[in-house]
């Protein structure tokens, strides 16, 4: 479809308005940009998890070529600049508040884990920087670690913070317990589970990178970075590290390659470059190497999760008792607290009419990198346990792992879950019937046969889960906790002769805004796909924003730039009343038209814009002149997309390797602009969660040496492990937004690992094999395989 | 300092660089193409593929030195006059991208591929692209842009 096509934009798979600069190679990204006199900052890291800084000795980096300054934790402190802050304050079971430690942009005294940043060279060339930083003299004097939730919790383990006895951060629980002590007294059978989330590492494909200028004449600030949130970006690092207005500090996110959550987060680099810029009066750049990512961006998910599930003999559901233990790293980034409690109990209900449901999180510090949302956000990990424990019940009652399902769905809606959230719309009977079409299902045991056949291991699993995403009013997560409002902002701006800027404060990395909300607003306006542009990460263009995390961009984004249109459509009506010679109330617009209604008298939008403009004939002492509006839009619920995911795998037994043999999606994410869009979404979540449980492991050691340090030790999916994807949607409108849109950045990374484990399960559960954890590599695979036979013997 | 000449993008370019200086450093940062990316450190991502002498190559894994006399072709030399290749279009049209940071040496990588291999199947399109990661795409439309590309400039020739 070309770009200057009218009309009903929304729905149809428009290849994206974005693409040919990146085709091309004219993509900028912040590694991409060099401001004049740029300087370059090499970081210094820690080589130890845990360790007592003695002394450090700069002065030969300091004399060494090329080097304008070296900075150390001492001259962060003495400049007074500030803790990197945390964004969500969680409440303690007792009422108290969680422990929240201070979080320095370069330590000073005690690095918490491999990679804590202790001194920056900054110097003319990057390789002046790098030859210089080796110069550095650090005597460290090392500590015992604690790297797992495991060790953590143990009796006497080293303390990552005096301060969190324990190594406790916050000890947090959501719903009743009574009821639910209650289910399990009358329980037919209570089934067990005990879980690992694996810690993973996003690894977007762009490492990270930020420049700091600082305009002397001006009295100025920018910041160039690779961030999800700009707005958000210049709000933490402003007003809580470096005290700066906010008219003094501009932070641009322009292009950038891929986010998935790691670049959501305020980084002490942002800092470091934007501070010593006005320290030294140069641009500083700073851009991450791979290895660097890996020890330095926030790692997803690491978690120990419990749960006790009652049931009864028909499989009815009768209660659930969740406790989580969640790894947070050695320091609070800036949304971790959030992840294992707000995001992940709030969706132990699932897609299941479980009626009492309790969750007890426990968060615990580590001499790990800070552990923070990653696509999915805690959705995963309650999707993950619930998935698995609903699995394990079908079997041990001796039913179907479907009708199990079946038998608990929720069907009526609005629907109070016991854990908060109250569900708008769904239909998963819907989206389970679908799957399974499109997974061939009843030929399933045809090709299980022939797997056997050649001495190969068949399995299939489910998944039908739930997530809640857009998050959501303002004022329920601030009583909950969170120090931000969470609503978005938009600006549209229709110049003379009619074409449209949209600003929004939502950022696209990779998710192709340019083209959804332009086909959102050339309709709205009856305007073609070529006269809409979409503008982003810029505080200087961009009124505000809260930037996109969560699925929230279209739902929450889309809708305040729909308001806003809507502003700018009502505005027309008042000039084109007055140009038509009409009542307001008898103007009607459709098609980029406003008509007299009942009449063939009409003004072009483009002709009310440019009246607008040049206001000669105007209803000048009603209306102001230009034609501009703006929209904040607040949530007024989340919004809860849902499906069902069907994976089938194939195990050699010889070797423990699973091979993906078919996965399907069928998805409800609400009302689709795009469908070509959404299916790469989709495609994309499946990929990571397909690699979160096969491939993908962030592992230390016991010393907190981080042994997945590389792409030659962490293991990326690559195209050869994947079959293609079938996916497939079953719209049910969300009922509280202008759009209709529920959002689907990170259904697929939610909804697919349990589905993958289910079916690893499947196709292993007759060798007596009944648990495996993510990732199911090939050795632990064989194994399992290996112990469960030399039992059987 | 060591001073080397060679093409790139068809244009001659002559430069002093140090013995040391990689060929992706030679192409960012002294003659500003920065449509060649660099995603890793350890020659694994395929981010900064480019052709030399018409055979992809990282060029994070090759010094500039290396690359004296020879002919380069990166991202921003492959669509002639305005008209993008027919990869480039392929990717457009089956949204083979997304956040666009693998995406130059996905195509060239892939241009290669055709030129070995005129009809690849899907399982050799896979294969042949071990060596490039994209965390975006799950390389669904990746392949299908690949597989599309190759039967489209099968039926041209």
């Amino acid at each position: 479809m070309s770009e200057s096509t009218t009309g009903r934009l929304v729905g149809a798979p428009i290849a994206r308005k974005e693409d040919r600069r990146f085709l091309v190679g004219t993509g900028r990204y912040t590694d991409d940009l060099n401001r004049p006199k740029q300087t370059h900052a090499v970081i210094l890291r820690s080589p130890h998890a845990c360790a007592k800084i003695v002394s450090m000795d700069t002065s030969a980096a300091a004399a060494a070529p090329g080097v304008v300054a070296v900075y150390t934790g001492k001259d962060i402190a003495d400049d007074k600049v500030g803790s990197i802050p945390c964004g969500w304050q969680i409440t303690n079971k007792d009422g108290s508040k969680m422990v929240e430690p201070p979080h320095p942009a370069l330590v000073a005294d005690e690095v918490r884990h491999v990679g804590d940043q202790v001194a920056v060279v900054i110097a003319e060339t990057k390789a002046q920087a790098k030859a210089a930083v080796n110069l550095i003299e650090v005597e460290y004097d090392p500590l015992p670690a604690v790297a797992t939730v495991r060790d953590a919790v143990a009796e006497g383990a080293p303390l990552v913070w005096a301060e969190a006895p324990g190594n406790t951060c916050f000890d947090w629980h959501l719903g009743e317990k009574a009821p639910v002590d209650e289910a399990f007294k009358n329980a037919h059978k209570i089934v067990e589970i005990e879980l690992v989330n694996n810690r993973v590492i996003p690894n977007a494909m762009e490492p990270r990178a930020a420049i700091g200028e600082y305009d002397a004449a001006t009295d100025m600030l920018t910041l160039y970075t690779t961030s999800q949130n700009p707005h958000l970006i210049r709000l933490l690092l402003g007003a809580f590290v470096l005290g700066v207005p906010e008219h003094r500090l501009r932070v641009v996110a322009p292009d950038v390659g891929g986010g998935f959550g790691s670049k959501i987060f305020h980084y002490a680099e942002e800092a470091i470059v934007v501070w010593a810029s006005r320290k030294i009066g140069r641009p500083v750049k700073w851009t991450a190497e791979r290895s660097e990512s890996f020890m330095s961006d926030a790692h997803g998910r690491d978690t120990v999760m419990r749960a006790k599930l009652a049931v009864d003999k028909d499989g009815t559901f009768l209660g659930l008792h969740v406790q989580n233990t969640a790894n947070m790293g050695a320091y609070l980034s800036t949304f971790a607290t959030s992840v294992p409690t707000y995001l992940s109990g709030t969706l132990m209900a699932g897609v299941y009419k479980t009626p009492a449901v309790y969750v007890e999180v426990r968060a615990v510090f580590t001499h790990t990198v800070p552990v923070d949302a990653y696509r999915g956000a805690g959705r995963p990990e309650a999707t993950y346990m619930l998935e698995r424990l609903v699995d394990k019940a079908a079997v041990e009652l001796g039913m179907d792992r479907l009708e199990i399902r079946k038998k608990n769905f929720i069907r009526t809606f609005p629907y109070q879950t016991p854990v908060a959230l109250e569900y708008d719309t769904g239909d998963y009977d819907a989206t389970l019937a679908m799957a399974l079409e499109k997974a061939d299902h009843e030929n399933y045991p045809a090709r299980k046969a022939e797997s056997e056949k050649r001495g190969k291991l068949r399995g299939i699993g489910y998944s039908t889960y739930l997530e809640a995403c857009g998050i959501a009013p303002s004022a329920l997560v601030g009583a909950l906790g969170c120090r931000a409002g969470l609503y978005e902002a938009a600006s549209v701006r229709v110049h003379p002769t009619g074409s449209v800027s949209v600003f929004t404060g939502t950022h696209s990395h990779g998710q192709g805004h340019e083209t959804t909300f332009a086909q959102l607003v050339a309709d709205q306006l009856g305007l073609t796909l070529d006269k809409v542009e979409v503008v982003h990460g810029d505080s200087d263009k961009i009124p505000f924003g809260m930037g996109t995390y969560g699925s929230r961009s279209l739902s929450v984004g889309g809708s305040a730039i729909v308001k806003a249109v809507d502003k700018i459509v009502a505005k027309g009506k008042k000039i084109a009343a007055h140009l038509l010679e009409a009542a307001e109330s008898d103007i009607e617009f459709k098609d980029g038209k406003y008509t007299v209604a009942g009449t063939d008298k009409s003004k072009a939008f483009a002709e009310i814009a440019f009246a607008a403009y040049v206001p000669h004939s105007y209803p000048i002492d009603k209306v102001e002149p230009g034609l501009e509006e703006s929209a904040f839009y607040d949530p007024k619920n989340f919004t809860f997309p849902a499906g069902s995911h069907v994976v089938e795998v194939e195990i050699d037994p010889d070797t423990g390797v699973v091979t993906v043999e078919n996965v399907v999606a069928a998805d409800d994410v609400g009302v689709i602009i795009n469908p070509l869009i959404v299916d790469g979404q989709m495609h994309g979540g499946l990929a990571q969660g397909i690699g979160q449980a096969l491939y993908e492991e962030a592992v230390y050691d016991e010393s907190g040496q981080l042994m997945s340090g590389s792409y030659m030790t962490y293991s990326m999916p690559r195209a050869a492990d994947f079959p293609m994807f079938k996916v497939g949607n079953h719209v049910t409108a969300c009922t509280h937004n202008p759009i209709g849109a529920k959002g689907v950045g990170e259904v697929g990374a939610i909804g697919v690992p349990p589905a993958v484990i289910n079916a690893v399960l499947d196709a292993l559960r007759p060798l007596g094999v009944t648990d495996i954890q993510m990732p199911a590599t090939p050795e632990k695979v064989w194994r399992a395989i290996q112990d469960a036979r030399s039992k059987a013997q | 300092m060591t001073a080397i000449s060679l093409k790139v993008n068809q244009k001659p370019v002559s430069a002093e660089v140090e013995p040391r200086t990689l060929l992706v450093e030679l192409l960012r940062e002294h003659l500003g193409l920065t449509g060649t990316h660099v995603g890793c450190d350890t020659s694994q991502c395929g981010a900064c593929v480019i052709h030399v002498d018409g055979v992809s190559v990282k060029s994070c894994t090759m010094l500039a030195v290396e690359a004296d006399g020879c002919e380069v072709t990166t991202i921003e030399g492959l669509a002639q006059g305005g008209e993008l290749h027919p990869m480039q279009k392929a990717f457009h049209e089956h949204h083979g991208l997304q956040c666009g940071f693998c995406t130059p040496g996905m195509i060239l990588s892939a241009v290669d591929l055709l030129k070995r291999n005129r009809k690849p199947s899907e399982h050799e399109v896979r294969d042949w692209l071990e060596g490039n990661i994209c965390r975006c795409t799950g390389y669904h439309n990746i392949v299908k842009a690949v597989l599309s590309c190759a039967e489209q400039t099968k039926e041209a020739t």
